[in-house]
């Protein structure tokens, strides 16, 4: 970091992008545990709790399939949930297990750098509410794609959202998947092939009998289960030391290998490109994810959808303050002697007199969280984890298979097939079978990448949602100028970049495809596809001077006066 | 794709006949509507600002302040790398907070009158 001085500026934004984002994408989103790992002994207080949870889930899909008649019920709900509620559901959708296991796990192998993190993954979401929020609710009915094709022709930018949309999704699945596969193998002591068809079938049936209504609902439900349980555990980490943060900070550096440096940052930045690429990547991509902008369509005003973010912001920045403290009890609990004066949690007791390595937990690093739930409230809350562990894949699946099913249904073939002639039932059923077949296709490619190394997909999935879902939903929103050619050359650039670019990079073309060297030295390349996109969208609009386009920039006025007072935006179903 | 660029479709919501352009053009006019987007945007741009300040100041610490950081509130082994991060955390959530609480507020306020006046 030092030698670069002599560049400042450059480095110091790129060591601001790093601070959000060295590992990420990966931590964030895909499998919360990558490699081999051990079937474990089945654990049957976690497969009965998920059992419970699954026929009450079940049972709310009832409820919810007896409600959901018309296309509005199904994409948005009926439009009405709550600001409380919606908020609960999105930060349902947004805390992963990875990101709870990963982040707990990070804290536990470097202390202070996870919270360097966590705050990466948050201050987003403020931007999400100043900048997108009202307008988007303002203006679209069940998807982005609706905001984005607003004053547009409705073919090509449809395509290209549900475009956007589709690959977003997809890869974002397979790299749920298959953490969930390896996951459940290692909490529950489940077949990984299991554990991969069990998720597909559920989601499924969440999606098609419960659309956005149960989707909703398992999201909420979820997020209580986690944040109960993360609160419980941090509860009880404090209590062990009387809730002083600095005894817990203490007994942490006692045991630490790092000792004291785990109380400041550590070592970061690699390559500054990649690192200010990545920071971009990952707080535009989350604009751009097309599971949760489709949830800013199930309140019914532009007042609910700001709550929404005020509420998803508190239970986020919460539950990131719990895991680095679950993260520090870890510390104290799996490198430390319990009462017994034995190492229960690692796989082999350090020699006399010798600190315990960070690297010898059982199950590796991501399990550190499950151990410390262990610990402070016996099989029985372990058990109570692992399966809010599994509840919460479930969640993050299904708002991803609808989302997916409703660019094929509302955007493809309501819009551009049927040229917005077909009738909801048949755009309803066009959505159940794609979620369908998504689920089938999903528990296919889950079962074909188990032994891959799938978390390149997370960060493509975020470079596709950054390069092209969001820049051309944010242009349609604030630039009257864009034209119908410039979103659609300047989002296609973007969305090539950002492929080209990760296949011909170091994470698919070395590490996947075995090649020696990669064509493009950076991992990510958000600076580059997110930057040509834009500038495509500029360019590509300011030289068209067609007559449609004239038109298109006219039509900007009722388009922002609809975005800024909500004159004539979708209400919620009287029902 | 050219060939789907050249046909003219345009989208249901604009379908919905002119009284909608009509009352654009009113509420355009309307000197509240004026003052509405202006404070608001006003007010969103600050707020965005300010976030951005917060996270980077804290990135730039991390990068730059690693000493700073890494020192020991008074005698303990906490630093105030600790109080920072979490401050950083809860500025996320209190931004939000102020920005709910005036447009939900004022904003929408002025913003029904507006809708109102349209009618």
């Amino acid at each position: 970091m030092r030698a670069a001085t002599t560049r400042i500026a450059a480095t110091v934004a790129a060591s601001a992008a790093a601070a959000g984002t060295l590992l990420p994408a990966a931590v964030h989103a895909a499998g919360a545990v990558d490699g081999a790992v051990q079937k474990q002994a089945t654990n049957y207080s976690a497969i009965v709790m998920f059992l419970v949870f699954v026929l009450f889930t079940l049972g709310i899909t009832y409820w919810a399939a007896r409600r959901t008649k018309s296309a509005k019920d199904f994409y948005a709900a009926g439009g009405g949930i709550t600001g409380f509620q919606n908020g609960l559901a999105i930060a349902g959708d947004y805390m992963s297990a990875a990101s709870f296991l990963g982040i707990a796990g990070l804290v536990y192998a470097n202390g202070f750098d996870g919270l360097i993190y966590s705050v990466g993954f948050l201050v987003g979401w403020p931007l999400v509410l100043f900048l997108i929020a009202e307008r988007l609710r303002n203006l679209g009915k069940y998807t982005f794609a609706d905001v984005a094709s607003y004053r547009f022709q409705q073919t090509p930018i449809r395509t290209l959202s549900a475009c956007g949309s589709l690959a977003t999704v997809t890869f974002y699945l397979i790299a749920q998947m298959v953490g969930a596969g390896k996951l459940i193998q290692l909490l529950f002591g489940l077949d990984y092939a299991i554990a991969v068809v069990v998720v597909g079938i559920l989601m499924i049936g969440y999606v098609t009998f419960g659309g956005m209504l149960a989707t909703t609902w398992v999201q909420i439900i979820k997020a209580v289960l986690l944040l109960s349980g993360a609160s419980f555990m941090a509860f009880m980490i404090m209590a062990k030391f009387g809730f002083s943060p600095e005894a817990m900070f203490k007994a942490a550096v006692d045991v630490h290998p790092k000792g004291v440096a785990i109380m400041s940052p550590g070592a970061f930045v690699s390559d500054s490109v990649d690192t200010i690429s990545l920071g971009l990547t990952l707080m535009f991509g989350t604009a751009g994810l097309p599971h949760i902008l489709m949830r800013f369509f199930t309140v019914s005003d532009a007042k609910e959808a700001r709550k929404s973010v005020f509420y998803a912001t508190g239970f986020i920045g919460y539950f990131y303050i719990l895991t680095f403290i679950i993260g520090f009890g870890a510390i104290v609990l799996i490198l430390g002697k319990d009462a017994n004066g034995a190492y229960p949690f690692l796989t082999a007791a350090p020699a006399e007199g010798v600190k315990a390595a960070v690297a010898s937990v059982i199950g590796g690093t991501n399990m550190a969280a499950i151990h410390t739930a262990h610990a402070v409230g016996g099989d029985l809350f372990y058990g109570f984890i692992s399966a809010v562990a599994f509840a919460t894949i479930l969640a993050v699946v299904a708002g991803l298979t609808l989302a997916g099913a409703s660019a094929v249904s509302h955007d493809l073939y309501a819009s551009v097939f049927a040229r917005g002639r077909a009738n909801e039932a048949d755009e309803i059923r066009v959505s159940k079978i794609t979620t369908v077949i998504i689920g089938i296709v999903s528990i296919i490619l889950g079962i074909a990448f188990e032994n891959q190394n799938v978390a390149f997909m997370v960060g493509l999935a975020f470079a596709i949602a950054a390069s092209t879902n969001f820049p051309v939903l944010l242009m349609s929103m604030f630039w009257g100028k864009m034209t119908t050619r410039g979103a659609v050359l300047g989002g296609s650039i973007g969305l090539i970049s950002a492929c080209v670019m990760i296949l011909l990079g170091p994470t698919v073309w070395k590490a996947v495809l075995g090649h020696p060297e990669a064509i493009i030295g950076y991992a990510n390349p958000g600076v580059f596809s997110i930057i040509l996109a834009f500038v495509g969208i500029w360019f590509f609009s300011i030289t068209d001077n067609s007559a449609q386009a004239q038109k298109e920039r006219r039509d900007f006025e009722d388009q922002y006066v609809r975005s800024q007072t909500g004159l004539g935006a979708e209400g919620a179903s009287a029902h | 794709m050219p060939e789907c660029l050249k046909t003219v479709e345009q989208s249901p919501a604009l379908d919905e006949g002119t009284h909608m352009s009509q009352n654009a053009q009113r509420i355009l006019s309307n000197p509240k509507f004026q003052e509405l987007v202006a404070k608001r945007s006003a007010f969103a741009w600050t707020l965005s600002i300010a976030m951005l300040v917060i996270y980077f100041g804290f990135i730039l610490l991390v990068a730059f302040g690693k000493e700073f950081l890494g020192t020991p509130i008074g005698s303990g082994v906490t630093t105030w790398g600790m109080p920072i991060g979490v401050f950083t955390i809860l500025s996320a959530f209190v931004l939000t907070g102020i920005y709910v609480r005036r447009a939900n507020g004022e904003f929408d306020e002025l913003n029904r009158q507006i809708l109102e006046e349209t009618k």
